[in-house]
C-alpha cells in the first residue's frame, strides 16, 4: 500500500504542510520578539531580555498571557462576523505559502506544497483577501475607532494593491512565467531580478508596506488617532489572532519579496545555483531560503522604526499619483526594451 | 504669526534619500550603548545625603544609641513613629544611661521621609539610610519594628563621641 504513488504523494503534501506550518508558527512569534527587541536597540534600550536567555521564551509568556485573558464579546457587535474576522485575516497568508518554493528539491520532493503554474495570480488574489478580514472587524465591531480604522484600510489596500500588480509585470515578462518555481530557476540562471528592475523592486516593496499594513502606512490602526484601528474592540486570543496574522501576511510578503526579486532559495554560486541533487545542498536551500526571508522581515523592522506615518492624503496621493504612473511607465520602458533586444 | 513652508528641493520631494539617511541613523544606534539600567540588579547610584528608610544605628561598641527620648515621636508629622520606653540593663559599658527603647515602632505605611527625626534626635540615634524599596503585602508588614530597624541602620562610626564618657 505504500509504495502506491497516489498515497506516497498525498503523504508528501501533508508532510510538506506540516513543514510549512511548524516554520510559520516559529518564525511569526520570534519575528514578533526581533520586533520588540530591534525596536529597543533603534531607541538604545535593551528590550524584552528577561524570560529564558536574552527573552528568547518572551514569545511562550506572550501566548500564555493572550490565552489566559478573557475573552470578550462586547453586546454591540455583530457576534458572527466579529468572530469570523480574526480567522479572515490570518488564513490567507497561510494559503499563500502553498505557492511559494521554500527550497529546491530534497531528494525526490519538490519543496512547495502546489507547483501551481498560476502561482503569483493566486497569490495577489488571496492577498487581497486579507482587506476582508478587516473590513468586517471594523465593521462588525460597531464602534466608530474601529469602522474608521476598517475604512482606511479598504481604500489603502484597494489602492495599493493595483501597484503591487502592475510592478510585478515587468518580473513576468522577463521571466516568462507566472509559476514561482520557474521565476525562481530563471534567477539562477540569469541573476536576481533585483539587479534589473530595481524600481520594480521599490514599488513592489513599498506596496507591501501598505498591504501589511505596516509603518509608513500603518493608517488602520494608527494609534493616536484611533486607539488601534479596527481591532480596538478585540481581546485575548482574538486579539492574538489579529496580531499573529499581522506578522504571518509580514512573513508571507518577505518570502515573495525574496522569491521574485532575491532569487529564492539559491546563491550565486555552485553548486547552490542550480536545482538540488544531494541532498545536502537541498537543505541548505532551504536554509538560505529561511535567511534570506528573515533579512527582509528585518528590512520590514528596521523601516518601521525609521520612517514616521504619512499622513492619509500624502498616502493616497503616493499611491495613485506617484507609483501607479510609474509603474505603468516602467512596464512600457521594460516592454520596449524587450522587443529592441529580440529584434536587433 | 506665519510660518513659511520651506521650498522642497526635487531632491527632497522624491523622499527616498531622506528615508535612506534616516535608515542609516537607526541602524547606527543598533549598535550603540543602552541607556537601560536593569533595576532589581543594577542599582541606581544615590547621591550622599539620600533619605531613605529611618533606621536605629549602634554606635562601635554595638550600644544602642536611642535613649527612648521620643523626641522623634512627638516631631514625627505623620506620626508614624512610636516608642516605647524601658529601663536599659545595666552592664558597665552602659552603666550610666537610664533608658532605652523596649519596642520602637516606625510605620512605613505613614512616613513621609522628611527627616525631621534625624533632625531633633539629640543622641544622634536615627539616620535615614539609603534604603529605599520598601513594599508589603499588608499595612502589618509596612511597620518596622525594633530588631529590624537596628538590623538596618547598623553601625555608626561616632563623630562626636557624646556616649564616650557616659
Amino acid at each position: 500500500m505504500w509504495s502506491d504513488p497516489v498515497i506516497l504523494e498525498w503523504i508528501l503534501i501533508g508532510v510538506k504542510i506540516l513543514v510549512i506550518f511548524g516554520l510559520v508558527l516559529t518564525i511569526v512569534p520570534y519575528t514578533v520578539l526581533a520586533e520588540r527587541r530591534i525596536c529597543a536597540w533603534i531607541q538604545d534600550r535593551v528590550g524584552p531580555n528577561r524570560v529564558g536567555f536574552q527573552g528568547l521564551l518572551q514569545p511562550i509568556a506572550d501566548g500564555l498571557k493572550l490565552m489566559l485573558k478573557e475573552d470578550m464579546l462586547p453586546n454591540h457587535v455583530h457576534k458572527v462576523l466579529f468572530t469570523l474576522a480574526p480567522a479572515l485575516v490570518f488564513m490567507p497568508s497561510l494559503m499563500i505559502l502553498a505557492v511559494i518554493p521554500w527550497g529546491s528539491t530534497i531528494g525526490p520532493m519538490k519543496c512547495v506544497v502546489s507547483d501551481m503554474n498560476a502561482g503569483m495570480l493566486f497569490a495577489l488574489a488571496l492577498a487581497s483577501f486579507t482587506v476582508y478580514g478587516i473590513a468586517l472587524a471594523g465593521w462588525s465591531s460597531n464602534s466608530k475607532y474601529a469602522f474608521l480604522g476598517g475604512v482606511r484600510s479598504v481604500a489603502q489596500m484597494i489602492s495599493y494593491e493595483i501597484c503591487l500588480g502592475l510592478s510585478l509585470i515587468p518580473i513576468f515578462m522577463q521571466a516568462g512565467s507566472l509559476n514561482l518555481g520557474t521565476i525562481v530557476g530563471y534567477q539562477t540562471q540569469h541573476g536576481w531580478l533585483i539587479l534589473y528592475h530595481p524600481l520594480a523592486c521599490f514599488i513592489f516593496v513599498t506596496s507591501l508596506f501598505a498591504e501589511c499594513n505596516r509603518t509608513p502606512f500603518d493608517l488602520p490602526e494608527a494609534e493616536q488617532e484611533l486607539v488601534s484601528g479596527y481591532h480596538t474592540e478585540y481581546s485575548s486570543l482574538k486579539f492574538g489572532l489579529f496580531y499573529l496574522g499581522e506578522y504571518a501576511n509580514m512573513l508571507v510578503a518577505s518570502a515573495l519579496v525574496t522569491t521574485l526579486f532575491l532569487g529564492g532559495w539559491s546563491l550565486p554560486f555552485a553548486p547552490f545555483n542550480a536545482p538540488a541533487t544531494r541532498v545536502w545542498v537541498g537543505l541548505i536551500h532551504v536554509m538560505v531560503f529561511v535567511a534570506k526571508v528573515c533579512s527582509v522581515l528585518f528590512f520590514f523592522i528596521w523601516v518601521r522604526w525609521t520612517v514616521p506615518r504619512f499622513r492619509y492624503d500624502q498616502l493616497m496621493g503616493l499611491g495613485w499619483k506617484v507609483f501607479f504612473p510609474l509603474a505603468l511607465v516602467n512596464i512600457l520602458v521594460v516592454a520596449v526594451i524587450m522587443a529592441c533586444k529580440a529584434n536587433l | 504669526m506665519i510660518v513659511k513652508r520651506p521650498k522642497l528641493s526635487f531632491w527632497d520631494r522624491i523622499y527616498v534619500p531622506q528615508i535612506l539617511m534616516g535608515l542609516w541613523t537607526t541602524l547606527k544606534h543598533i549598535p550603540r550603548k543602552k541607556f537601560t539600567r536593569q533595576y532589581p540588579e543594577e542599582k541606581p547610584p544615590l547621591p550622599e545625603r539620600y533619605r531613605g528608610v529611618p533606621t536605629l544605628v549602634r554606635d562601635p561598641e554595638q550600644r544602642v544609641k536611642c535613649v527612648a527620648c521620643q523626641l522623634c515621636e512627638f516631631v514625627c508629622p505623620p506620626r508614624a513613629i512610636r516608642v516605647i520606653p524601658g529601663v536599659r540593663a545595666e552592664t558597665p559599658s552602659e552603666a550610666k544611661v537610664e533608658k532605652e527603647p523596649e519596642d520602637f515602632i516606625i510605620d512605613m505605611g505613614r512616613c513621609i521621609y522628611c527627616g525631621l527625626c534625624e533632625e531633633a534626635c539629640p543622641e544622634e540615634a536615627i539616620f535615614l539610610k539609603k534604603h529605599y524599596a520598601m513594599a508589603g503585602y499588608s499595612r502589618e508588614h509596612m511597620v518596622l519594628h525594633k530588631d529590624k530597624l537596628l538590623e538596618m541602620g547598623g553601625i555608626r562610626a561616632d563623630r562626636i563621641g557624646k556616649w564616650k564618657n557616659k
